[in-house]
This record gives C-alpha cells, structure tokens and sequence, in this order.
C-alpha cells in the first residue's frame, strides 16, 4: 500500500519576488514519470516540505494545461514558508498533491463571474481568473475586484493591465490603505458592488481573502439574490495530512483539505459567521 | 455464524495457549498503576481476577472483591485504539544527499498477528468506526490497516456496567454485536464462547468445550440484560447534528470557562477521537528527518493554528468544537455519532465534566425543566451507582 502521506522530490525551476513578503516558485517533481502524471484543478492545493522545518498547504496558480511546471505564489507567514522563501534555482524540496476540490468552473459555465479577491490571498483566485480568461467563450461577463491592505501590497500590476485589455472584463482595484501613486480607490471591496452588473440567478460569486472579507461580500452578494449555490469561497484552516485523516481542518462537517477548500455558501452556511468555529 | 460452547474456567488457560500456538501474540487486560490495561498476556494469572472499577465523574478506582470472574469491570482507559491508531509513530523518512537531492522513503513496518482478549462492545464500535476512517476512505491508512489486519479480536459481553458507562443509550453495547472473531460471556463456572468467523472456529475446535447448557446461556443473557439495566445516563434522541449546530451561540458554552481545563485527557481516552500532527524529528548533522505521527487534541489551540492566527482561542470554542463533533458532525462524517457510550471522558475529565449532562443542558428546549433523578437510581450495590456527581 502507497504512502500517500509521503511526499516526491521536486526541484526549483524558476523562482521570482513579488514583494518582501511574497515570492513565486515553480515547481517540478524529479521523476518525470511523477511530473507527466500530475493533473490539477484551479483552486486544488499541494503540500510542500522542506526537510526538518515542515510541510504546508499551499495552493496551485499555473494553468492546469501547462504540464512542465507547477507554480506556487507564498507569503512569508511563518518558519516552513520563510525557508521556503530561502530556496533558489536547483534547491529541492518535498512535493505531494493536488488536493481537494477547487473552483466550480464547470458549475460556473455560462455564467457571469464576480471575483472578489481580498488581502494578499489572491493566489487561489489568480488561478481561475487565468483559467477562464483563456477560455473565455465558457463564461459571460467577468468582473474582477481585488482589495489589498497597503497599496504597496498589490503586486501582478501589469496582470491586472492585462486583464483589461479583454473584452468583457472589468477591474477594480482598491486598498484600506492607499499612497499618491495607488491607480485605484481606498475603502473596502464592497464599494464596488453598487456599480457592479449583475443578474442574480446568472452569477457566479468566486472569493477568496479573510473570513472578515468574505463574510461582507457573502451578505451583500446574499442581498442581491444570488443563490447561495452559486457563492463560492476558498477556506483556510489548518491541515497536517491533506487527506481527510488528520482531522484539523474541521469546518463543522467539512474537511476543508477534502471536501473543500472551494465551498458553495450553502455548503457552509450552517457553520458561517461564528467565532472560534 | 452463531455456534455457543461452554469453556469451564479452569481452562482458560488452554484459549491463550492454543491462540499463541496458532501463531497470535496474546494481548488482554492486566492491573497497572491502578488501572486495567491491555498489555502481553501470558497465563490467566495476570488477569484482574477479583477486581472491580468504581467510575464516576473524575474518578476511577480498582477494587477487590471475591469474586472468581477476570472480567468483573467495565472498562480501563485505554481501548484498543493505541494498538490500531499508535501514539506516535514514524510515518516516512527523507534522506538530504551530499549532492543536495532528496530521498524519501517508507517505514518499514513489522506487525505480528495478535489476539486481543477482554474487548467490550463499546471498543468495538469504536473500532469499527475508526476502520472506516483509516482505511475505507479514499487514501487508505497503511500503518493502521497493517496493525488492523493483524487482529483476532476476543469480545467479552458486559455483565456489569460502571456508573459512568451510557453504551445502551448510544446503541453499542453492553453485548457485542459485531466485529469480532470470539466472545466470552463470563460466568463464575466458567464461559459462554461464542464463534463469529471461521477462524474463531478453528481456535475453538482445539479447545476442550462443551455444549453450553440453555440455563447457563440464559444465565449469561441475564447479566448482559442486568449490566444494561445498571446504566442510567442517558443521552438527548438523535440525530444531534443539527441541533448542535444550531446551539453555536448558546449561553451554556460560556459555563465551561470556569470549569474546562482543556487539558485533552477526554480525546487521549476516547476510543474514536482521531486527530493527529505530523512532525519532523532531525538527525544531528541535519541530513535524515523521521517524519512522525502523534495523537493531537482539539483542546490544544495549536490544533486550530493557521498563518499566525488560532481560530479557537478559548476553551469553550475547543470544548464545543469537541462536543459539536463527537455527537453532532460525526453524523455527517460517519453515517453515526462519534460516541460509543465507554464514559471514559466522564471518568477521566479532571474535574468530572459529563458529556451526558452538557448535552442535556445544550439542547433542552427552553422553559422545560431538566428531568428528575430517575427513580430507584441505585443499581446493583457493586458500583455504587454513582451517577451524579454534584
């Protein structure tokens, strides 16, 4: 029987720095056969290890249809991702994944999205925003709104560029701090919302960022009538198997390494907005 | 399967020994530090002939009595759990190379086939309920399902109940329903056998056995039915889920402040908590690393850590999150409640918290009085019957 607790060698094929706090790492298993097997959604998760500091769940944002490298946005939080930080070109390090269930995009399938994304947990989302924008004959109308703490916080601008450049694409950008240069506005995600088009029943809601965040868009979106089905957050606990096994990730009911991390707010409503839960 | 033969106490012996000559190390219940544990087993000497177990909230004493029967007790702390799910274990080792590469590799893993004498119906359950979550899932467990897979499981049927023990109101006990290969239904001339697998029988063939007599099997019927009878906690009719879920923010949460250590000795004792961390221990020249396995308590508030925030930070988050899980989630999870009625959390809990009657203050409706001390409430002059502990 397969340890399915151990992880693979990888190695660090490219690695770039975002911000002090924030740098990106793609990732290849050394065992090409291992490499050529690996298959992911947007919004799936991998666990990487680096010997004696730890593993951690971090989670994919390169396009599933790119097979060479598997890349990793992380942000500086504690011991196993500040050493993860340390590693350069050639460096290995464990690898085993993907995990769990991640974005809905086949349930979101000929709907409009509204993206919310807050903080520097933008990652998750950053993925299906890639993915939808490269099939975007899938989708309706994308709105994208991305709330940062500092303005010095927001990286990617030049995606951000990018992804105007589209049809049927909006941006906002907006920061609870801003600074002189900051092109977007001060104040939370929800200001936006108002000028936002939505037709209810034909809106899927993606979100990832702090609870706190994701609580105002959930009532807001709610207020609107969007069907809580069709409201989806990425959750956060913490995870030491990926497997449903280790227990710690408890969402009320849910696994969230297995049964999530991408919630519809149905799926959560139960257990939504309670401290300590 | 349901064959019933009559094993005359002086014999007893003879089941360990055609069992060790079967190839099985023997495991069963022996006195330790005060406790019944399950440890080697060589003869039925080390057996706890003559004991007792008083429980009741926070308490748990091993008396002697007269008695000739090994299985005159209820239950010890351990179940079976640390046999199947170990403490701590090394799960996989990495190797750094000179040339900086990273080898893994699994842990060799060496298990005997081993007989478990004296199992209540409870551990079963129990058991039971953690095979589903170690290996019917979709990753299977291999540590767990090679020590799993190694069991011959030797049940004893309860004929006596402790105060803390609720396992008629959970459905799992006190006869073992399933689950096992041989049970003992003890009576003071000997024991009821009863076979439940083919290789319980081929155990049992080498035995010298007898028919058991219809009186001594209605004997054994009779003290399993008084062992039921001895119990009177009872829990709130299931499911639970939802309505735990729905008491989130009830104020009774509150009163575990000043009462709750969150020290964990509920989820070390109970036979179906399953949490666990996994960590590295390094070599001195940091070179190998043993990735290793150990039991993990949701009262710890590192067990809720994530990027420099504890999610439950107070002991009433922890001791709901206990409780919401243990009889409310797990029905989702597991198809049933995560409570096997051992009472082991109620004997065990430093400061006597009963599980039975935190439901009961959680869930009642409100402006309903709590019901009365049941009537008659002492049970059977051998326990005390100590059932309330205020």
């Amino acid at each position: 029987m397969n340890n399915a607790l151990m992880p693979h060698e990888a190695e660090v094929v490219e690695r770039h720095d975002e911000t002090p706090d924030l740098f990106s790492l793609q990732l290849r298993f050394t065992d090409p056969v291992i490499q050529s097997q690996f298959e992911f959604a947007p919004g799936q998760f991998n666990m990487l290890y680096l010997p004696g500091v730890g593993e951690v769940p971090i989670s994919i944002v390169s396009d599933p249809e790119d097979s060479h490298v598997i890349n990793h946005t992380i942000r500086r939080v504690g011991s196993v991702t500040d050493n993860l930080g340390k590693l350069q070109v050639g460096d290995r390090l464990g690898l085993r994944g993907p995990y769990g269930r991640g974005w809905p995009v086949v349930e979101a399938e000929g709907t409009d999205l509204v993206i919310v994304t807050g903080g520097l947990g933008c990652a998750p989302s950053v993925s299906f925003i890639e993915y939808a924008l490269r099939r975007q004959a899938r989708y309706g109308r994308i709105q994208i709104i991305q709330g940062v703490k500092h303005a010095h916080d927001f990286i990617w601008r030049e995606r951000y560029d990018q992804w105007r450049q589209y049809p049927n694409v909006e941006v906002w950008l907006t920061a609870d701090t801003g600074d002189t240069l900051w092109p977007g506005r001060v104040g939370p995600v929800t200001q936006f919302f108002d000028q936002l088009k939505i037709e209810p029943k034909q809106t899927s809601v993606i979100m990832c960022g702090p609870e706190g965040m994701m609580n105002a868009v959930v009532r807001d979106m709610r207020q609107r009538a969007v069907p809580d089905t069709q409201i989806w957050l990425s959750m956060e606990r913490n995870m030491h198997c990926a497997l449903g096994s280790c227990g710690r990730c408890q969402l009320g009911a849910k696994f969230v390494c297995r049964d999530g991390p991408v919630f519809n707010y149905a799926e959560l409503a139960p257990y939504w907005g309670h401290k300590g839960v | 399967m349901n064959i019933q033969r009559f094993l005359p106490r002086d014999r007893l012996q003879t089941l360990i020994d055609q069992l060790m000559s079967a190839g099985y190390d023997v495991i069963g219940p022996q006195v330790r530090d005060h406790a019944i544990i399950f440890d080697h087993l060589a003869g039925v000497d080390q057996l706890p002939i003559g004991i007792t177990d008083e429980q009741a909230p926070g308490r748990y004493r091993l008396e002697k009595s007269d008695s000739v029967r090994c299985f005159d007790w209820a239950t010890g702390p351990q179940a079976l759990k640390p046999m199947t799910f170990v403490s701590r274990e090394t799960l996989w080792r990495s190797d750094r190379r000179p040339d900086g590469s990273l080898a893994f590799r699994e842990e060799p893993m060496v298990t005997r086939p081993t007989a478990i004498i004296g199992i209540r119906a409870c551990d079963l359950a129990a058991l039971s309920i953690h095979d589903r979550h170690f290996m019917h899932g979709a990753h299977p467990d291999p540590q767990y399902s090679q020590r799993r897979q190694s069991l011959f499981l030797v049940a004893v049927n309860c004929m006596r109940s402790a105060a803390t023990c609720f396992c008629t109101a959970t459905g799992d006990g006190p006869r073992a329903r399933s689950g096992y290969d041989l049970s003992l239904s003890e009576l003071d001339e000997g024991f009821i056998l009863e076979v439940h697998t083919e290789r319980g029988r081929d155990v049992v063939v080498r035995l010298d056995v007898t028919e058991a007599t219809s009186a001594q099997i209605e004997r054994a019927n009779a003290g399993i039915e008084q062992a039921a009878k001895q119990q009177q906690r009872t829990l709130p009719a299931g499911p639970l889920q939802d309505k735990l879920v729905a008491a989130v923010e009830h104020p009774h949460w509150k009163t575990l402040d000043d009462r709750c250590l969150s020290c964990g000795n509920c989820t070390a004792v109970c036979p179906t908590c399953f949490c666990q961390t996994h960590g590295d221990e390094i070599s001195l020249d940091g070179r190998q690393t043993s990735h290793v396995r150990q039991w993990e308590s949701c009262f710890n508030p590192d067990h809720s850590y994530i990027h420099g925030i504890v999610i439950r930070t107070e002991r009433p988050q922890r001791y709901r999150q206990w409780l919401t899980h243990k009889f409310g989630t797990w029905e989702e999870q597991f198809g049933r409640s995560g409570c096997v009625g051992c009472g082991r959390c109620i004997a065990w809990c430093p400061v006597g918290i009963d599980v039975t009657e935190e439901l009961a203050a959680l869930l009642i409706e409100p402006g309903i009085e709590p019901p009365a001390e049941q009537p008659g409430g002492k049970s059977d002059g051998q326990s005390g019957g100590v059932a309330h502990h205020e």
